[in-house]
């Protein structure tokens, strides 16, 4: 396995921004994160690469547990375990041009000299498909999918094993953020690289990912391939977030599953299930206690005790 | 007569730049757009386009050096001066973007709706405050009378929104103009304000302009739609039609790089970047990144009608 979570979770004071999440990625998969703001999506992407501590859990990177090392012993191994950020303006130096920006990384983790160093960004460049014109370009003289292509290929250029997208195309145009989608596609063909996908756009996760795991406050509620989550979601959440997903389509028939009212607070969650409160066919039995994970066969699990008896289908 | 009509609007920005020459940055080049009775339209387009400008030019909030240069908006049959409006929070109103930074922080609900309808009428208080209470239910927020008393930073992203709902429509006006009124907000809180607001549009006969850039909230809220590029409609029409034939290439690139359509037929053709505004082509200003662009593309584009209220800004919008 190239990443292995067990146990995973992360608190900031009182609140829980992570619950105890299981996940895998095998080496070349991409997986993707997918649930609304507070679901915990991109503390875990945070916690995955080690930019911050679990508060409980391990972390397991290339056969290595990386739960608890130092920042130091960290260094050597973000070359193969890198992050991608949303906001392309704010990941990048204002007062570096491109060409230092992607070439920051190979002077810390590689011995490449300045000639090969420059001949690395040249293809690099060209991999994300940058005129070579921008290496000397200032980012603010960039356009957001520009600079994006650039957080990219600076994340490639350590050539990693793991890539976490967090929200890579959120802050772009529909057009520029095709560009993007269509790059990562590229990149997976000829690198290989596994990928952990953030978004909250249930569309560009299924055209992008293998698997999915669907959060819901700080817990995972159901997770399988991304084609079997789709066509069969299972918990009562997952058919409302999906039930409210609008395709480009005005031919498209809805069939839109109610809730009550909005996400609760992550401070002092109740014991049972996350979606006790707002789910339609919740049960006292449903407020008790956190409920395990049902077996749906090829992988596919949900995190409902109303599965077994089959009264977990919203009715439409 | 249509409730609104735009009229080649032309809207620029001048300013002089460090080396004191003049810029002049070429925002609306020619926005026409009807809006008719009880009808919900949908402007769409990508950053920079013009839909935000072309609301404020609606309200009458453009400020210098805003220069409207050509053009004329009739809103119920009367001229609108861009500049300044007497028709706006009663007859026309916005709902903003940002719910908590729309919001006054320091009033309670109940006050900032009172206020929204006695700035603009001579309400008593009482009668006022009852009718905010009857707004906060309309647009479904739970135990209204609790809510009028509550603060701004009491409320949800979701429930704030619905509050600015409220707001927009406490004075019944005519027309209410959404400007990306769900973009912060999780999805499936999206479709419940997106469902209030279109129910009660319809409950009470008004029209709405829905600006945004996701193509699925046109595709389902909007009887309309009308996608600008660059300061320009390049195409209208009733939504079902334009999805259905897409007669600008635009609008087809736009439909193209929806992740649905991707998955469906691969990846289409995409890049550029929108024109620089303060050098605009001569010509059609889509040109630069379009697939059919050809030499006859450096004229002006006609503005081609088709059956069903339906045109587009092409020199080949009829072909098939």
């Amino acid at each position: 396995m190239m990443l292995e979570v067990k146990g995973l979770a992360k608190r900031f004071g009182n609140i829980n921004a992570v619950n105890g999440v299981d996940f895998h990625v095998a080496a070349g998969e991409a997986v993707g994160l997918v649930g609304e703001s507070g679901s915990g999506k991109s503390t875990i992407g945070m916690l995955v690469t080690r930019l911050i501590a679990p508060t409980a859990g391990t972390i397991r990177f290339d056969g290595r547990d990386i739960t608890a090392l130092r920042e130091a012993d960290l260094r050597p191994l973000r070359a193969k375990l890198q992050i991608v950020f949303q906001d392309p303006w704010g990941a990048l130096n204002p007062r570096m041009t491109i060409a230092r920006a992607l070439e920051e990384p190979l002077k810390l983790h590689t011995d490449l000299e300045s000639s090969a160093r420059a001949a690395r960004l040249r293809d690099l460049a060209q991999r994300v498909h940058l005129p070579l014109a921008s290496l000397e370009r200032f980012p603010h003289e960039l356009s957001g999918g520009q600079l994006q292509r650039v957080c990219i290929a600076r994340a490639l250029a350590t050539q990693p094993k793991l890539i976490v997208l967090d929200e890579p195309t959120s802050s772009l145009d529909l057009s520029v953020r095709a560009g993007i989608l269509q790059l990562l596609a590229e990149i997976r063909r000829e690198s290989g690289v596994a990928i952990v996908f953030i978004s909250h756009d249930l569309d560009t996760v299924e055209l992008i990912t293998d698997r999915v795991l669907v959060l819901y406050l700080g817990n995972v509620v159901e997770q399988g391939a991304t084609k079997s989550i789709f066509a069969r979601p299972a918990h009562p959440y997952t058919q409302t977030l999906l039930s409210a997903n609008l395709p480009p389509d005005p031919d498209a028939v809805l069939k839109r599953h109610r809730v009550i009212g909005d996400t609760p607070s992550p401070i002092d969650l109740p014991p049972g299930c996350a979606f006790a409160s707002r789910c339609p066919v919740a049960i006292p039995a449903c407020r008790q206690a956190r409920p395990p994970a049902t077996a749906l066969g090829d992988a596919h699990s949900a995190a409902c005790i109303r599965i077994a008896e089959g009264a977990n289908l919203l009715p439409t | 007569m249509s409730l609104l009509e735009v009229d080649e609007l032309r809207v620029h920005f001048a300013s002089r730049g460090m080396d004191n020459r003049l810029r002049v940055a070429h925002a609306l080049n020619g926005v026409s757009l009807r809006v008719e009775e009880g009808e919900i339209v949908g402007l769409v387009g990508e950053t920079g386009a013009g839909k935000s400008l072309t609301a404020l030019a609606l309200l009458g909030l453009l400020q210098p050096p805003a220069v409207v240069s050509a053009g004329r908006i009739r809103f119920e049959g009367r001229d609108l001066d861009p500049l300044k409006s007497d028709v706006r929070g009663t007859r026309l109103t916005l709902i903003p973007q940002s719910p908590h930074t729309s919001l006054d922080p320091l009033m309670r609900i109940g006050d900032q709706l009172v206020r929204m309808q006695r700035e603009h009428a001579d309400v008593p208080k009482k009668r006022a405050w009852q009718r905010a209470r009857d707004m906060l239910a309309e647009v479904r927020i739970p135990a209204p009378d609790e809510r009028l008393r509550a603060w701004p930073h009491e409320l949800s992203g979701g429930l704030a929104q619905r509050v600015l709902v409220a707001m927009a429509l406490v004075n019944r006006p005519r027309l209410v103009i959404a400007d990306e009124p769900t973009t912060g907000l999780d999805v499936t809180v999206q479709a419940e304000v997106l469902d209030t607001l279109r129910e009660l549009v319809r409950a009470h006969g008004m029209s709405a302009i829905i600006i945004t850039h996701d193509l699925g909230i046109v595709a389902h809220y909007c009887d309309r739609l009308a996608v600008m590029f660059a300061g320009t409609i390049v195409e209208q029409g009733p939504t079902r039609k334009v999805f259905h034939e897409q007669r600008h290439p635009y609008t087809r690139a736009l439909v193209a790089s929806t992740p649905k359509r991707i998955a469906e037929r691969g990846f289409g053709p995409v890049g550029g970047t929108p024109p620089d505004l303060y050098a605009l082509p001569d010509g059609c200003l889509y040109r630069d990144r379009c697939v059919r662009a050809a030499a006859i593309c450096v004229q002006p584009p006609p503005n081609v009608p088709f059956p069903g209220n339906h045109s587009a800004l092409c020199h080949f919008a009829a072909e098939a």
